[in-house]
């Protein structure tokens, strides 16, 4: 296919990929969205693979493997794992990115120094995404610790080797310097791009997990943009800017959610345990039994359930759907008030509702049912504890202070199922657990919601 | 292609981006991020040139490497998404 024609067809798969994100951007466009921008990935390949003068041997081996591994992943995914997979697609990309700058400068040849910086560009963004997605993936599905990781002078060292990354960049940019040296300069390079991520993820605590997550999505675009400056080509330039773009502005939702600057989340150190005494509380938390809770949730006119990262690890969306159900039927207005960063993931509990088919009506987002939380009977807090801690807005010495929480306090009753009397994932004392209205329901929020629902079919 | 052209794309890419965004229901967070994680491979295209070398060399083994993770991110990526908000989509003709 000539050039001309090649760029034309970029054009075009640029434009499906605007479209495909615009429709994604609402509910009743987003699957036609992803398939018109799945539409623009192949138009992009297959226009590439027309070019001319390669050597389809290893592609099509390549495509083959890519594609089953990717397959079987998708498939077999719950979508519990969501955040976690999406985290390890996202560090694959990354490597992607860093191997195709990687492999230009291996071609050796003629360059200048503008080529030699994307190369480092993409390089370094290329490996901070990968080592960075990993350590999510292994914080998020629980195969190391959720908690921050300090050490002693962690900002300087973090400083130190970033620096020297970019040292390094800049030989490998300098022309005609250490020539002989360029296979030692580019595998330290690699090295330090890998450290970064690493060092970069470890102090964040497992609760600021979604902004972590939406940032690394951002860094895999710019590192594709940064691949499209090495190989001159438009067409990844224009889609990874815009997931570069998008995901920066995905990461600012989220700590607007939770009243916090981007700065403060990535070097706060949040969630470790310096951080996350806060007052102490009087007063007690008083358990309520399956029974006794079957009673007063019979009575009840007015139903709200708030899910967390807890509904999620007990698998117990469709028990909750089937609650829900149960209650309308005896007459309650029942709703799910879903906070924006609760779970690991923005949005991941609706994911979960919705694949428990639970109605898109009963799905409320924050403010809307905060407005009418006064006339509820009882609110249901399952595994969700930060976004309904009312020291967020009541004592301003909490880590918290300042973010905007689901009101349950203010609700007639609250139950709160829970597995342990333990403070949350970011370790921070819920002072919602010791009011006058509040019940702690202990045990397996599955369990405790199976339970509930035979008692109404006695 | 000129390297200002590039950077002159680069430039509005980013204003687009941010314009098409910053109107998201959070519902559709995750699927968004799913989906435009997916986007993000489009390295794949700098994957397929680099492993599609005719001289078998070292170049060219990292193309190949970077062209199957591309391809995970790709169709893992756009699959599962699909699964995802197909789930939204059952509950929407009530």
């Amino acid at each position: 296919m000539p050039d001309d024609l090649i760029n034309v067809s970029y054009i075009v798969s640029a434009i499906l990929f605007i479209l495909g994100i615009k429709m994604l951007g609402s509910a009743s466009t987003a699957v036609r969205g992803n398939r018109i921008s799945s539409l623009g990935m192949l138009v992009a390949v297959i226009v590439t693979l027309t070019k001319g003068g390669l050597d389809y041997q290893y592609i099509i081996i390549g495509l083959i493997i890519g594609s089953l591994i990717g397959l079987v992943a998708a498939k077999r995914v719950q979508m519990t794992g969501m955040p976690e997979l999406v985290a390890l697609f996202n560090g694959f990309g990354g490597l992607a990115s860093l191997l195709v700058g990687w492999s230009e400068f291996e071609k050796g040849g003629e360059g200048n120094w503008f080529l030699y910086s994307v190369i480092c560009i993409a390089i370094l963004i290329g490996g901070i995404t990968f080592t960075g997605s990993l350590v999510a993936y292994l914080k998020l599905s629980g195969k190391v610790g959720g908690n921050a990781v300090v050490f002693p002078f962690q900002k300087f060292v973090n400083l130190l080797v970033m620096l020297s990354a970019v040292l390094i960049g800049l030989l490998l940019i300098i022309p005609n310097n250490f020539s002989e040296n360029h296979d030692l300069l580019i595998w330290t390079l690699i090295f330090l791009a890998l450290l970064v991520g690493v060092l970069g993820v470890i102090p964040i605590g497992g609760g600021d997990m979604p902004v972590v997550i939406a940032l690394l999505n951002s860094f895999s675009g710019l590192g594709a943009a940064a691949a499209g400056f090495v190989i001159n080509n438009t067409v990844l330039v224009v889609a990874g800017c815009l997931v570069g773009a998008s995901g920066l502005i995905l990461s600012i939702i989220m700590c607007k959610a939770m009243n916090r600057s981007l700065a403060n989340v990535l070097f706060g150190g949040f969630g470790t345990s310096s951080t996350s005494s806060g007052a102490q509380v009087e007063g007690e938390m008083k358990a309520l039994s399956v029974e006794d809770s079957y009673y007063v949730l019979e009575a009840a006119q007015s139903v709200v359930f708030v899910p967390g990262y807890g509904m999620a690890v007990a698998q117990a969306q469709h028990v909750v759907k089937e609650l829900s159900e149960i209650l309308e039927r005896n007459g309650a207005e029942v709703r799910h008030a879903v906070h924006p960063v609760a779970g690991r993931m923005p949005g991941h509990m609706n994911v979960l509702l919705a694949e428990a088919d639970v109605p898109y009506e009963q799905l409320c987002e924050m403010e809307e049912v905060n407005s009418v939380m006064p006339t509820v009977d009882v609110a249901i807090v399952i595994g969700a504890n930060d976004v309904v801690n009312p020291a967020a807005i009541e004592d301003e010495n909490s880590p918290i202070w300042g973010m905007p929480i689901i009101n349950v306090h203010q609700a007639k009753s609250v139950f709160v199922l829970k597995r342990g009397q333990g403070a949350g994932y970011s370790g921070i004392i819920n002072t919602l657990f010791f009011r006058e209205n509040c019940r702690m329901i202990y045990g397996d929020a599955k369990a405790t919601i199976s339970g509930i629902v035979a008692q109404f079919d006695d | 292609m000129e390297i200002i052209l590039l950077l002159f794309i680069f430039v509005l890419a980013a204003f687009l981006g941010f314009e098409l965004i910053s109107k998201v229901p959070s519902q559709l967070h995750t699927p968004l991020m799913s989906g435009s994680n997916a986007i993000s491979g489009i390295t794949i295209v700098g994957a397929l040139i680099a492993s599609g070398q005719t001289d078998a060399n070292f170049s060219k083994w990292l193309g190949l490497a970077a062209l199957i993770l591309a391809t995970v991110n790709v169709v893992g990526g756009y699959f599962v998404t699909d699964r995802m908000l197909s789930m939204f989509k059952t509950k929407k003709p009530k």
